[in-house]
């Protein structure tokens, strides 16, 4: 206790410049997690959180058992499955290749162009897409209608809305996610190059032997990210890109408790639905972590 | 490699080359012409009605708040709880940054942090916008590493000459740090411009509506253009201004601020951003 004291008289303005942010952390990003106890109330708005009924882990049982969930699980997996087999490799290739590049000016060109679109809103991204791929004012469609042949619903097709998610996502953030392997491929020893040179290694080889494994840790960290975030979807991509004919496939649990939560007021279930969610990612980001640094990296908490 | 590369970069070049361009023709031309790719007859038509479009205008008003006012306070609160946390006699200190990393791993969901603003007071606030996102766990961890790479000596002769640390953050400290708070300013800045799901989840007023949202209305509705109801689309048909040069006018509108702030941003993200490990 009286460390505590000598410290505080000691730092007294340190703790004051902190206070504002500590005040932040504590009102909007711990706050909140009160309103978890909504997941195991029967929440009324009109009786409000003291007097709302406890009905423990009903919600979460009839969540579970909801023939919505698999639906949702489906199109969560679905998406991300994807994102993770196109997605993420996109920004390694393209730094690799980046890498490669002898001309500083294209280089530079290149990246000034691929940076761009991580930049602006999805609001933005998902209008021109519509503008470019639209069945009614998509330009792409009007040149095909032109040349007399049928118009493709790109936008609106069940059976591609994953994919167009993906290649979308690929657009917008894929050249900005080559900035963080760009910067581990810079801590590379220029000798190994040299010595691969020497060893007569081709092109293809001095990749896969040198370039791949220096980047190696930093793809297995940002895997663990994305692994943490198994059950989450990009969810203002998602949300613009919603059109009727896709709804059965872009449901995804963020958009549920949206609708479930703040446009029904099913409060208490919605949060039931949020909440699992974010208990199973917290699992799956502490499993890749453990597991990452069983087959000895380092990991990232 | 270049013919890749080029591939990619061509790839998300031309959508935006085939908008700006194609938002400059005239609605005659627009009208009479299938596939438009170069606009013979150059007019700012859509730009006229987007700039007199009260409603657009006025987004662009709260949006222009939200960059400003939001990133100023956003900056504030994450430098100095940033400074604080990067001084390691700090007591105390572990736990705080344990309780910041952790919010970066569990996220109770959308349902209880609407019901935090609406228990707080601040539906249809425009603060609604601004408060909750004032910080994040990755800026201060980002921040706090480039604050202990300044020299301590800097801090302590300050200190010697009786100032307190208040005075050492605000006199000393920020000056030193000016180009990485403009770096974070910019991407705050960015990220409050581009506010989008939260205006539609707090913001019922018309009036107090970012200009992402108002954006995806219009991009939205082919017909009901950008103009308060009936009165906007009289005078939509009426001039015959095609919606689809007023979509695209309104993207570009849209990004302009970002593209205006982009050589800057680059040139930070590029250098520092991403050096500072995210690591406690």
């Amino acid at each position: 206790m009286g460390d505590w004291k000598a410290a505080i008289r000691r730092d007294k303005y340190l703790y004051l410049l902190i206070l504002p942010g500590v005040l932040y952390f504590l009102m909007f990003q711990y706050a909140p997690m009160w309103g978890i106890a909504l997941a195991f109330q029967d929440y009324s708005p009109f009786l409000g959180f003291w007097h709302s009924d406890w009905v423990g882990f009903e919600h979460f049982r009839t969540f579970i058992l909801h023939e919505d969930f698999p639906i949702l699980l489906r199109n969560t997996l679905g998406i991300n499955f994807l994102n993770l087999l196109f997605f993420f490799p996109a920004p390694i290739a393209l730094a690799i290749m980046l890498n490669e590049l002898r001309s500083v000016k294209f280089k530079r060109f290149v990246q000034t162009t691929i940076y761009l679109p991580h930049f602006m809103s999805w609001v933005v991204i998902v209008g021109i897409c519509y503008l470019i791929l639209g069945q009614g004012e998509g330009i792409i469609n009007k040149i095909i209608s032109d040349y007399g042949g049928d118009k493709v619903d790109f936008l609106t097709n069940a059976n591609r809305f994953w994919t167009m998610l993906t290649a979308q996502s690929i657009w917008k953030d894929a050249g900005y996610g080559t900035i963080i392997f760009l910067a581990a491929l810079t801590g590379i020893n220029p000798e190994l190059y040299e010595a691969g040179q020497i060893d007569g290694a081709n092109r293809w080889q001095k990749i896969r032997y040198i370039t791949i494994p220096g980047i190696k840790s930093t793809i297995i960290v940002l895997l663990i990210l994305r692994l943490g975030s198994l059950l989450s979807v990009g969810f203002e991509q998602v949300y613009l890109m919603t059109s009727a004919p896709v709804a059965s496939v872009a449901d995804v649990f963020d958009t549920y408790a949206y609708r479930v939560g703040v446009q029904q007021g099913n409060f208490s279930f919605a949060t039931a639905a949020g909440l699992f969610k974010s208990v199973v990612g917290l699992v799956l980001v502490i499993g890749a972590d453990r597991m990452a640094k069983k087959f000895g990296e380092e990991g990232v908490y | 490699m270049y013919g890749l590369l080029s591939l990619f970069a061509l790839a998300t070049l031309l959508p935006f080359i085939y908008i700006v361009l194609v938002s400059f023709t005239s609605p005659s031309e627009y009208a009479r012409t299938p596939i438009l790719l170069f606009p013979r007859e150059w007019s700012t038509a859509s730009y006229d009605y987007i700039f007199r479009s009260g409603s657009f205008m006025r987004s662009m008003g709260v949006s222009g708040f939200l960059a400003i006012v939001g990133t100023a306070c956003s900056l504030l609160v994450t430098s100095t709880l940033a400074y604080g946390l990067s001084r390691s006699r700090l007591k105390g200190r572990r736990v705080i940054l344990g309780g910041i990393l952790f919010t970066m791993l569990f996220n109770p969901g959308m349902i209880p942090a609407y019901m935090i603003v609406k228990e707080y007071g601040l539906m249809n606030s425009i603060w609604s916008l601004i408060l909750p996102s004032l910080s994040s766990a990755f800026y201060v961890l980002l921040m706090k590493g480039f604050f202990q790479e300044i020299p301590a000596e800097l801090e302590e002769s300050a200190k010697m000459d009786g100032s307190s640390d208040i005075g050492v953050f605000f006199r000393i400290i920020v000056p030193v740090s000016i180009p990485a708070i403009a770096a974070f300013g910019l991407f705050y800045g960015v990220g409050f411009w581009n506010t989008f799901f939260a205006g539609v989840m707090y913001i019922t007023d018309d009036a107090k509506r970012p200009l992402q949202v108002v954006l995806q209305m219009m991009l939205l509705n082919a017909s009901t253009g950008v103009g308060s109801g009936a009165a906007a689309q009289a005078l939509s048909v009426e001039q015959r201004l095609p919606p689809e040069t007023l979509k695209m006018a309104a993207v570009i509108v849209s990004s302009l601020p970002i593209i205006a702030v982009y050589p800057f941003l680059q040139r930070y993200f590029v250098s520092g951003m991403m050096l500072g490990s995210v690591k406690g």
